[in-house]
């Protein structure tokens, strides 16, 4: 078949779905739509429809990047305005179908906005404040077309790009992509077309390929929704790098944690197999290219592109010095191409739409767009698609819809554990590769996490810390040891058992675990640490010299305490939910925690009714009136 | 060879073994994608597949146990029939998965990272399941819990096993 009539085919199959004389109901069933109960949204719409009087379609596709929002359903309704409904139920489902499948109630109250087709009462989606300061490029399809068809894909320009480079130079290739400007989305920003061009530079009878699906960042699930939301894209995109560099095998590697991807990417391999868009022989080209899924085995180092190829030989994962780089010398000794889930999904746009289309968006040296996975403590938490070159604060308080409940912003940690993490002064910072690595952060793997006044800097930072001597794999010393004894200083300071000079002793070793590591995990592991004492030493003084934790987290150095001008002597809530019987009555009924047995596991607090709201925690500990500390030995009655 | 701290096997039938140790696979660019599917059918790696991949690879057991170690992925012991996993990813640590990971331990008797005697349960830690907008999160098998907090921790062990659930409130009556 040529590419047109493959092309025909998915159209008409696409606007029967989508544009024709049937309903269609779309349903989220990424990973996060599954936590939040699609699963079950999926099997109430199939059991509703069944036995109706409707040919009405039900598809799964992926995230829009609504996290907060989810499940998320879309009816498409012919000639009617499609509508998308959050925090779906299987119990609205009958109003769902009743109302608006089979009758005309477009059942607004449940709705988040319309889709497509104009808002009418409704909003309009594409409208609403945060899409408006997204560009989404990467993201356009994900959650609309079904990641399970490829006709979808297809039918919206999929492959066209791979069928008009299978004609051209693998020379041309590259220079479109070096005009776009393109840079890898692995974290480092390396540019895209010079690795391109040495790799297909490179002498060397085998050449491999490998996408990057690691996403090792306990905090970034960018490259996961693209997999599960639109995973032929990257499938694209792998086989024009492919055949620009000259391999004709390539490898997906991806990290266990991620069983939905997987299963997705298998099945998008099968499809795009059966259609000679991949395998042998691709589109009558004679060019030949396959690609195999390698699970990671849960090893963060397994991220850094050396220790993949480790890994992918069946060895340890342990990073390799370079140079030599894998594109001259990689996998099994041959030129080997490796890059990131996203750097390959922009390719098949670039190719259609042009590099000069590319740099319209972005900054001059960071064209395009950047993926953020916004967490903590925001009103709005998702994915979101931005221009690179978009401030924080735009991130933050523009898409992100400010902090959550009547709270202090206080820090951003972007970046992940390799990333910084940036106070209120730095917030008109551009997320870009070149302005954040200034401020001492980096773009990385794109998890962004917003704290409150509730969070502490300094057990943040430990717990980055923590992290990576976890993760470090142990070949070279400065990220072994040091890392391991800079946990050691945080752990002293979280419990305040440190002095001030312990702060230079750890500004030092951060230092030289920078400069010492042999890859970049050890090389950005003291990141949070140098970011926190360079913009929150007042916060690491506090712990040091008053032995206080201004956010009240850090155990060793905070109190609960039940505050008897506001405790209900009738209420017994907090003595029944403390975990090891800490809390006692005083001889008039009010409730006492006994400091020398409460385990700070902060149920209490969560417990204690609103209306009485007596619960407080403070720091230092000492701020704990003395005579309310322990249980005096005459009212040890049992309650 | 003993390859201290791995449990002898014996619940992984042989014919199982031989589908996963094909001839296609007979290189040690499989060893983890071999590892990987004895897991999945034993629920962890027995000292006897060990030795029986290394046979099978004609590498050290030595070797074979050195690449098993350095991957988080791999258990020597088997998870318990409710594998509970408390997420310790950046979100869930900042909304206090701290707390809902000690409240399980405690609520379950058993050590993070390990097993419990009756095998019922078994608590692991693990790195951010994607699911950061939903903060703290801990799934127990397949199902995801959302916003945990300590309170809660009891209140979704007791609909998972009505008996033996919350030990420690059996003691505080
Ligand atoms: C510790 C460590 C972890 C990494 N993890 C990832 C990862 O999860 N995904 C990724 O694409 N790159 C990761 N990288 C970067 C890769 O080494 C490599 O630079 C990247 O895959 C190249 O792709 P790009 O050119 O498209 O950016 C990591 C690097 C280090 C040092
Ligand atoms: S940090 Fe727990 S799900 Fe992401």
């Amino acid at each position: 078949m040529t590419f047109d009539e493959i092309y025909r085919r998915a159209r008409t199959q696409w606007e029967s779905q989508y544009t024709g004389e049937i309903p269609h109901v779309l349903i989220g069933t990424a990973t996060c739509g599954r936590a939040a109960g699609s699963m079950a949204v999926l099997e109430a719409f199939k059991h509703e429809i069944e036995g109706k009087n409707t040919r009405a379609q039900v598809s799964e596709v992926g995230c829009m990047g609504l996290c907060s929002y989810e499940p998320l359903v879309i009816i498409i309704k012919p000639g009617d305005f499609s509508v998308c409904y959050h925090h779906v139920t299987p119990q609205v489902v009958p109003q769902l179908v009743q109302g608006y499948l089979l009758g005309d109630d477009a059942c607004l109250e449940l709705a988040l906005g319309t889709v497509a087709g104009g808002g009418g009462e409704a909003v309009y989606i594409p409208e609403l404040e945060r899409f408006n300061q997204e560009t989404r490029l990467l993201l356009s399809q994900c959650g609309y077309n079904s990641p399970l068809q490829i006709d979808h894909y297809i039918a919206c320009g999929g492959y066209r790009s791979l069928s008009k480079v299978l004609k051209m130079k693998p020379a041309d290739i590259v220079r479109i992509i070096e005009r776009s400007g393109l840079r890898g989305r692995g974290g480092a920003g390396y540019p895209t077309a010079a690795k391109w061009q040495f790799c297909s530079k490179a002498k060397g009878k085998q050449k491999y390929i490998i996408c990057n699906a690691d996403e090792g960042d306990p905090g970034a699930f960018m490259d996961r929704v693209l997999l599960e939301s639109n995973p032929q894209a990257v499938l694209e995109g792998m086989a024009i790098a492919a055949y620009t560099v000259g391999a004709h095998e390539g490898f997906i590697y991806i990290r266990e944690e991620y069983p939905l991807a997987i299963e997705r990417l298998r099945l998008a391999l099968v499809q795009a197999e059966a259609k000679g868009l991949l395998g042998e022989n691709i589109l009558d080209s004679g060019f030949d290219f396959s690609i195999e899924i390698v699970r990671g085995a849960g090893a963060f180092v397994s991220g850094e592109e050396t220790a993949m190829m480790a890994a992918l030989e069946g060895r340890r994962s342990w990073p390799e010095y370079r140079p030599p780089y894998p594109v001259e010398s990689g996998l099994h000794g041959s030129p080997t191409l490796v890059n990131n889930v996203k750097t390959l999904a922009y390719i098949p746009q670039i190719i259609e739409q042009g590099d000069r289309w590319f740099r319209e968006t972005g900054t001059k040296q960071s064209p395009g767009t950047a993926l953020f996975a916004l967490a903590g403590k925001l009103n709005n938490t998702g994915l979101v698609e931005v221009p690179m070159g978009t401030t924080l604060e735009t991130l933050i308080y523009g898409i992100g819809g400010g902090i959550r409940g009547d709270k202090k912003f206080k820090g951003v940690q972007i970046g992940g554990p390799s990333g910084g993490c940036l106070p209120e002064s730095l917030l008109n910072t551009p997320v870009d590769f070149d302005s954040l690595k200034e401020a001492g952060a980096i773009i990385g793997s794109g998890g962004v996490i917003v704290m409150d006044e509730d969070n502490c800097l300094v057990d943040t930072a430990k717990f980055f810390i923590d992290f990576s001597q976890r993760e470090s794999c142990g070949k070279c010393t400065h990220c072994r040891i040091g890392t391991w004894q800079m946990l050691d200083i945080l752990e002293n300071i979280t419990t305040g058992k440190a002095s001030v000079a312990d702060l230079d002793l750890l500004k030092d070793l951060a230092e030289d675990v920078k400069s010492g590591s042999l890859c970049s995990l050890g090389k950005m592991a003291p990141n949070p640490v140098l970011t926190t004492l360079r913009y929150y030493k007042d916060e690491y003084q506090a712990h040091v010299l008053e032995k206080r934790c201004p956010a009240r987290v850090c155990k060793e150095l905070t109190a609960y305490y039940i505050l008897p001008e506001k405790c209900e002597r009738g209420c017994d809530h907090c003595v029944l939910a403390c975990p090891v019987e800490a809390i006692f009555s005083d001889d008039k009924g009010l409730k006492v925690v006994d400091q020398a047995k409460c385990t700070r596991c902060g149920s209490c607090e969560l417990v204690c009714p609103v209306e009485y709201n007596a619960v407080v925690r403070l720091s230092p500990v000492n701020l704990v009136p003395p005579d309310r500390r322990t249980r005096p030995e005459t009212t040890s009655k049992e309650l | 060879m003993t390859l201290r701290g791995a449990q002898p096997g014996g619940n992984l039938p042989g014919e199982t073994l031989s589908r996963i140790l094909i001839e296609e696979r007979r290189h040690t660019r499989h060893l983890v994608d071999i590892l990987q599917d004895i897991q999945a059918a034993e629920g962890y790696l027995s000292r006897d597949a060990l030795l029986k991949v290394s046979e099978f690879l004609d590498v050290p057991a030595s070797a074979v146990w050195g690449v098993a170690t350095f991957y988080n992925q791999f258990r020597f012991s088997p998870l318990g029939r409710h594998p509970v996993r408390v997420c310790m990813g950046t979100a869930c640590h900042l909304a206090g998965g701290r707390l809902v990971l000690e409240a399980m331990s405690r609520e379950l008797e058993i050590e993070i990272d390990s097993t419990g005697e009756d095998e019922e349960f078994s608590l692991e830690r693990v790195a951010c399941i994607g699911c950061c907008a939903l903060a703290p999160v801990l799934t127990v098998g397949a199902d995801v819990y959302p916003r945990m907090t300590p309170p809660k921790v009891e209140e979704i062990l007791v609909t998972i096993k009505p008996a033996g659930a919350s030990k420690n409130k059996e003691k505080r009556k």
